[in-house]
């Protein structure tokens, strides 16, 4: 089973990263963005109650979020295109198993997300973030930050199961771009003071990803285990500077 | 694998979608070794006959076993016994021949310098050594159903699935494709099920052919005794004075039924009130001189129209 997941997935990575039109955009526009938000935002820092004086620390997180989210995209679309084009049927054909074949698609979204992880982790150091928890604190983002992007390539690879075609995943994409937006990526949730949006915030998946209590009625397995797991934004609120990843 | 004694058998198989009914109950048997072509237009029900054979849809009732197993209940040993090549070469853009042969075989479980070697040999017996490195974005049609066919055979399976597979190839690619298939079966032993929409193709390299229109199996044979059902020539003149056309129309008809001619010329499917040698003689004595007399045997074009009331593009366009 192993082998047949690892199999699926060096397919998936390799068809990734043999695309840059794929793989470019999804790494380098949470960077924009979190470049221009560190920058255009940097006064929300000075608001009572800010966890940290780095807008920098506080926004990296989202950024794998975002860069999970495209990645969510490229095993879906990639699966819907193994349905579309037969290719699935060919590997169903074969002795491997369903289960290994669907954790396999979203090897591509994985290693992407890894490859996200470790660039905005070193962007965000050299830009002065600093992990208090150290080398074991950044081991933990990687490893989040892998479970995220296989939380969302789980979500991808649902829609294009449900939908069959790579337009209908794709055609998903805005909502779930909404989803990230409608959550705490700027403010704490409890500076929002906008009660519909921070209610919003509060039941966004999205937000659930960075939340200690997130409901268990989530239908993302993965993603409800990441949140289970660590908790980004009190840990961050907790701090006085930099970023800080602790175990639940 | 070793070679199955069994081929395949379906018995009243059948598939809805919904309110459509893509396979009214086919029955069918196969024998180990043979090239058993199945005819019919688009929407006939082909490809969803592969499919239920294949383990890739349930049948909504009937059963077929394939090398001996159920395909509703012994999915993995059918699936471990057959390769298949289906409609549209279902092949990875971006990975390479060899790369495509990797990923097959591993998840066959072959493994090492045995998977080295067979890959070898496989891109050799295909031609494409040459291209087995190349991404598959840049392979012809005909290099694609020939990668097609190997990823198909690497398991060395007893029974090959082929679901039309020269669709969109040029002549050169076919009768390439037609040799190896032929050799497969021929020399190794190994049965093949291949669906066509070509009558050539289905004469040229089936066994016995089984025609099918809308879901059901209308004749089945090999091409010689369906032909011979039908077992009547057409004769084609064309008059070498133009002005003659009508006078030949009511020669002809005394041999038999009008049928499709070329413009500037009249057929006649011959019914048995007379042959060639009659026809010229009429032609004769009516003083009515032919530039081209042509007799044509019957074809599987000519069994369908039989059969089914409809010529096979006739049906394409329905």
């Amino acid at each position: 089973m192993r082998l047949q997941v690892w199999l699926i997935a060096q397919r998936s990575l390799v068809r990734t990263f043999r695309q840059p039109g794929v793989w470019i955009p999804p790494l380098t526009f949470p960077l924009m963005l979190m470049a221009v938000n560190s920058n255009g935002l940097r006064a929300a820092t000075h608001l009572p109650g800010f966890p940290t004086d780095s807008f920098l620390a506080f926004f990296l997180p989202f950024s794998f979020m975002q860069g999970a989210l495209f990645a969510s995209g490229i095993a879906g679309v990639d699966l819907a295109r193994d349905i579309d084009t037969g290719f699935l049927n060919r590997l169903a054909l074969t002795p491997v198993r369903g289960g290994a074949l669907l954790l396999g698609q979203i090897g591509g979204a994985v290693g992407l997300g890894m490859l996200q992880a470790v660039i905005y982790l070193g962007v965000g150091l050299v830009a002065g973030v600093r992990i208090d928890a150290g080398v074991g604190g950044a081991f933990v983002i990687l490893v989040l930050a892998v479970l995220i992007a296989a939380g969302w390539g789980t979500l991808g690879l649902w829609i294009a199961l449900r939908t069959g075609s790579s337009e209908g995943v794709q055609s998903q994409f805005p909502l779930l771009f909404f989803a990230t937006f409608i959550s705490s990526m700027n403010l704490p949730r409890n500076l929002i003071e906008v009660s519909w949006f921070r209610d919003l915030a509060t039941i966004n998946p999205v937000k659930c990803c960075t939340c200690p209590s997130a409901p268990a009625w989530i239908p993302l397995t993965l993603v409800t285990k990441v949140s289970a797991s660590a908790d980004v934004e009190s840990s961050a609120a907790s701090a006085n500077s930099g970023l800080i990843i602790t175990l639940a | 694998m070793g070679r199955s004694d069994k081929g395949i058998d379906a018995d009243g198989l059948v598939r809805r979608f919904k309110d459509v009914e893509a396979v009214a109950g086919i029955d069918l048997t196969v024998a180990p070794g043979e090239i058993y072509g199945f005819l019919g237009p688009n929407g006939a029900g082909k490809s969803t006959t592969v499919h239920m054979l294949t383990t890739l849809l349930p049948p909504t009732a009937g059963r077929a076993t394939v090398a001996g197993f159920d395909v509703a209940r012994q999915g993995p040993q059918v699936r471990a016994s057959i390769g298949a090549a289906l409609q549209e070469a279902a092949l990875d853009p971006f990975l390479t021949g060899r790369e495509h042969l990797r990923l097959q075989s591993s998840l066959h479980g072959i493994t090492g310098a045995t998977r080295r070697a067979l890959i070898v040999r496989l891109l050799d017996r295909v031609g494409l050594t040459h291209a087995g490195d190349r991404k598959v974005r840049t392979y012809s049609g005909g290099m694609k159903r020939r990668l097609d066919l190997a990823l198909a055979l690497i398991h060395d399976p007893s029974i090959l699935f082929l679901d039309e597979p020269t669709t969109g190839l040029d002549p050169q690619s076919r009768t390439a494709l037609w040799n190896e298939v032929g050799r497969l079966a021929h020399e190794e032993g190994v049965t093949v099920f291949l669906t066509t929409q070509y009558l050539e193709e289905a004469d040229v390299l089936a066994d016995r052919v089984g025609i099918i229109d809308h879901g059901r199996i209308v004749a089945e044979g090999t091409p010689a005794q369906l032909k011979a059902e039908i077992g009547k020539p057409t004769v084609e003149v064309v008059p070498e004075r133009p002005d003659d056309l009508e006078r030949l129309r009511g020669l002809l008809r005394r041999f038999g039924i009008e049928t499709a001619a070329r413009p500037g010329a009249f057929a006649v499917q011959l019914d048995g009130h007379g042959d060639l040698p009659a026809v010229i003689r009429a032609l004769d004595t009516d003083d009515v001189r032919a530039a081209e007399i042509n007799l044509h045997q019957p074809t599987l074009d000519d069994v369908f129209l039989a059969k089914t009331g409809h010529t096979l593009e006739g049906a394409e366009a329905e």
